[in-house]
């Protein structure tokens, strides 16, 4: 599950290094954490999605007391007078996808087969539900020492900006709670399936007779842009989030081609020679060519060997509310948004 | 040993298949060298080297004044779970952390031979300098009371020790005042940021504490039985130095001194601050990067014996080529690799009326190289070229991975088994022999520096940026000199900035590095 967090994050979200420490530790102390899907809960009951906000670089130190959500469970069932049924990643991409497994372990419930982006994306609203209309009020927000905090949002990009702040007070990390749903709202606001499909893909990945890259492309039916070496990676933080390009240099049979990565957090637009091969909310992901494991925007480097592969978005994303939230013009790139499995190869 | 000057030096490398040794002059001139197979005690094999260079020397060894050892003993310790120390580990994080426990993930029988326990209490500090709460004292006293008469060592690793130590110097002090006079590490002094894989090291560091001590006897038994009496340092794993007392503090920071070594000593050899190294042994070749006369460092941890680290380790890319490695199959199907016959070549090769077709016996073949007796060769010309073609293949596809950019580097071909590099690599501007590459390693020990690093978040919301950044700066020159280096001659080596993304506030992860040559006049021994 690990494996297939760090392919859905599309570079970004964070490594899974520790979450999947933490997870073993968790299933170890507390027993498997079953997978549900959301046709076998009842409709009224609550799915509380969760995850951390904060500096990825920040949880490196400062790791995860692992009740942390736990303990605001009582406080969102409080507020919406439901109980809580099963928790859900609000981001399957990277580590978040992870957490509610440690959390969910120490409550007893169950994980959903689903999340609210289907991949990884670096703001608080940018998620399944924010599109299906759910209200991401009330957020609830704590940190590893037992602090609550309930906010009221008059928008997601409000959430965003008091969630941040909080988040810096609380030591560059925290952990919260919005978009809490009714098991019948959720069937439609959701990335569905999402943590099966983490788990296949790993389960591909690691199960490979050849090679891992075919298994991968495979499971996913994704598209491969291009195969070859970094040979350029040009970065810089601004506003607080990366930026930057990378190139990659085919190699055998892309040997004379060249592809240029939009990169914004995670890798955003693939260019070949002034053509779009794959773009934003489709998920791009660089993986070793060897082990097919996902490299990270900030661990790209020149002279890996890399395989760019696309493959699509959650449904939800490709609807014009959807795109208006996460398509391309989005993060700032004037392109008409094109499904990736319409774009023409090469 | 009396206070004299320096003089001249011995530097002693182990490898996996050879121990080298040489003797420099004041002017870096070779007067001695030797080369012995490894062993596995390690130990008999420093002593046999030390022992043929000092022959070597004759009456001219009373003047060796410095003894530089770059050693694999620590790797063996922990590959073999040997003579390591009990170790209490103790976390200050909590309330946060409780999420992976210290040592978990170990291999589990390393843990049962290394730990003697471990707890988690309420201390640390957020990436600004805030304490996440205060320093629980009790239960430090608690913890290191239960350890009493268990452990002969702790090792102490607070989150963001790298921000403020102060919570680990004061647990420090707490565990002495209960457990008196046990070996304290303090992961501070030890790793960089990352909790889990800094507080490995450390524990590691603390386990290895006792080998460090026995090291440390062997080598000066060895020296005292040829009749030498010099101050002695230990090689690490950035290709500087360290005096003996600090490597008996942190003999963790030996691990992987040889590829560093390596490095130094191509750099020595040719003059260069910046190529590309490749140091082909007997087994393997490790291919890294001289970046302004040091070697450049992995950004990613290693892992020492199944275990997470974060060590700066040099960034290498090592592959099973080296002169011993076997060729095997005919025809169209040439296997090289990654069997070696390592130091049985003479016996082994075919050059030398062996039965195992290597690659020594594909460059002696190609012309390469004379050894031993061409003749023995006839009939196997074509597969030993098509092995020495698929050799070099390898060595240059790995060239090309340690590169940074496009543009084409000289490159420095050292070690034992260098007639295997060609002299033609795609992306590489020209290929240097130095003369004596065969014991870059052992030079590299012998003329390297010594250093000191910081690695911290520092919060540009408060002071100004310069002057933040300018703390680190001062912080790791006043390392380096703490660990042997001339004050005078101390310069910044490195230094590295890198913003936190997600964060609204100012904060930027600096890196500095600080080294000089060894200072001179504080050649006394205690």
């Amino acid at each position: 599950m690990a494996i297939g967090c760090s392919i859905l994050g599309a570079g970004g979200g964070g490594d899974t290094a520790i979450g999947l420490l933490a997870s073993l530790q968790a299933v170890e102390a507390f027993g498997p954490v079953p997978v549900v899907d959301l046709d076998d809960l009842p409709d009224e009951a609550l799915v509380m999605p969760c995850g951390g906000i904060g500096a990825p670089m920040i949880w490196i130190e400062k790791i995860d007391r692992g009740d942390e959500i736990v303990r605001i469970i009582p406080v969102v069932e409080r507020i919406r007078g439901r109980p809580v049924v099963a928790l859900m990643s609000a981001e399957i991409g990277g580590s978040n996808g992870l957490s509610p497994v440690v959390w969910a372990a120490r409550a007893g419930l169950p994980v959903v087969d689903a999340d609210g982006m289907g991949r990884a994306f670096p703001e608080v609203p940018q998620v399944t539900m924010e599109v299906a209309g759910i209200s991401a009020n009330p957020a609830v927000m704590t940190d590893e020492r037992g602090n609550v905090v309930i906010f009221e949002g008059v928008d997601g990009a409000w959430m965003e900006r008091m969630e941040r702040a909080m988040a810096v007070e609380f030591g560059g990390q925290g952990y919260s709670s919005e978009y809490q749903m009714t098991v019948e709202e959720a069937k439609g606001a959701t990335a569905r399936g999402t943590v099966t499909l983490a788990i296949r893909i790993g389960e591909a990945v690691l199960g490979a007779v050849h090679d891992p890259v075919d298994a991968l492309v495979e499971v996913l039916d994704a598209r491969t842009l291009i195969a070859g070496k970094v040979v350029d990676v040009e970065r810089r933080i601004t506003g607080g989030f990366v930026r930057g390009s990378a190139t990659i240099e085919g190699l055998d049979a892309d040997a004379g081609r060249e592809l240029r990565l939009e990169i914004q957090n995670e890798n955003l637009v693939g260019i070949d020679d002034g053509a779009v091969l794959a773009m934003v909310p489709d998920i791009i992901t660089v993986v070793d060519t060897q082990t097919a494991q996902a490299i990270h925007t900030e661990r790209l480097r020149y002279g890996q060997r890399v395989t760019i592969i696309a493959f699509p978005c959650d449904p939800i994303w490709r609807t014009p509310a959807g795109l208006a939230l996460a398509g391309p013009r989005a993060f700032g790139y004037d392109l008409d948004y094109v499904r990736v499995e319409d774009i023409d190869g090469r | 040993m009396g206070a004299s000057g320096l003089d001249l030096r011995l530097g002693i490398d182990v490898g996996g298949t050879n121990t080298d040794a040489v003797v420099l002059d004041r002017t870096d001139r070779l007067l001695a060298r030797a080369k012995v197979p490894t062993t596995p005690d390690v130990s008999t094999g420093v002593a046999g080297a030390i022992a043929a260079a000092a022959e070597q020397l004759g009456a001219g060894r009373t003047r060796i004044t410095h003894a530089m050892l770059g050693t694999t003993h620590a790797t063996n310790a922990i590959l073999e779970r040997r003579s390591l120390r009990r170790v209490g580990v103790l976390r200050l994080g909590a309330p946060a952390t409780f999420a992976v426990r210290p040592l978990f993930g170990w291999p589990e029988d390393l843990r049962a031979v290394v730990s003697a326990g471990e707890e988690i209490v309420g201390g640390g500090f957020e990436f600004d300098g805030r304490e996440i709460v205060p320093l629980d004292r009790e239960a430090i006293s608690r913890f290191a009371g239960s350890l009493a008469g268990r452990a002969d060592a702790v090792a102490i690793s607070s989150v963001f020790a790298a921000v403020s130590a102060e919570h680990e110097v004061a647990a420090g002090e707490i565990v002495r005042k209960e457990l008196g006079d046990v070996h304290v590490s303090l992961s501070h002094e030890i790793g960089s940021l990352g909790l889990l894989e800094r507080e490995n090291a450390t524990v590691l560091n603390a386990a290895l504490t006792g080998v460090a001590g026995d090291v440390a006897g062997a080598l000066a038994g060895s020296l005292d039985a040829c009749g030498l009496d010099p101050v002695t340092f230990f090689a690490q794993n950035d290709g500087t130095l360290m005096d003996l007392e600090y490597a008996l503090r942190f003999p963790v920071l030996t691990i992987g001194s040889g590829p560093a070594n390596s490095i130094r000593g191509a750099a020595y050899l040719t003059g260069s601050t910046d190529a590309i190294v490749v140091d082909v042994g007997g087994t393997s070749s490790d291919v890294g990067v001289l970046t302004h006369g040091f070697p450049r460092e992995s950004n990613a941890g290693v892992e020492i014996g199944g275990i997470s680290t974060n060590f700066r380790m040099p960034d290498l890319v090592t592959i099973a080529i080296g002169g011993g490695t076997v060729v095997e199959g005919g025809g169209t199907a040439v296997r090289v690799g990654p069997r070696s016959v390592g130091y049985r070549l003479p016996d082994e090769a075919l050059v030398f009326g062996g039965a195992t077709a290597t690659l020594t016996d594909a460059a002696v073949a190609a012309g390469r190289l004379e050894l031993g007796d061409r003749a023995l060769l006839s009939g196997r010309e074509d597969v030993l070229a098509e092995a020495l073609g698929s050799a070099e293949r390898m060595i240059a596809d790995a060239v090309d991975r340690v590169k940074t950019s496009r543009e084409a580097r000289p490159l420095i071909a050292v070690g034992g088994g260098s007639v295997l590099v060609p002299d033609g690599l795609p992306g590489v501007r020209e290929v240097h022999r130095p003369d004596h590459f065969d014991v870059a390693n052992a030079i590299g020990a012998a003329i390297a520096s010594v250093s000191g690093e910081v690695d911290r978040i520092v919060n540009l919301g408060r002071g100004g940026r310069e002057e933040a950044i300018e703390e680190v700066v001062d912080e790791a020159r006043a390392r380096a000199v703490a660990a042997g280096a001339s004050a005078d001659e101390v310069e910044v080596v490195e230094r590295e900035e890198v913003p936190l993304a997600y964060l609204t506030d100012p904060a930027v992860r600096v890196r500095v590095k600080a080294a000089g040559p060894l200072e001179i006049g504080r050649a006394s021994q205690s």
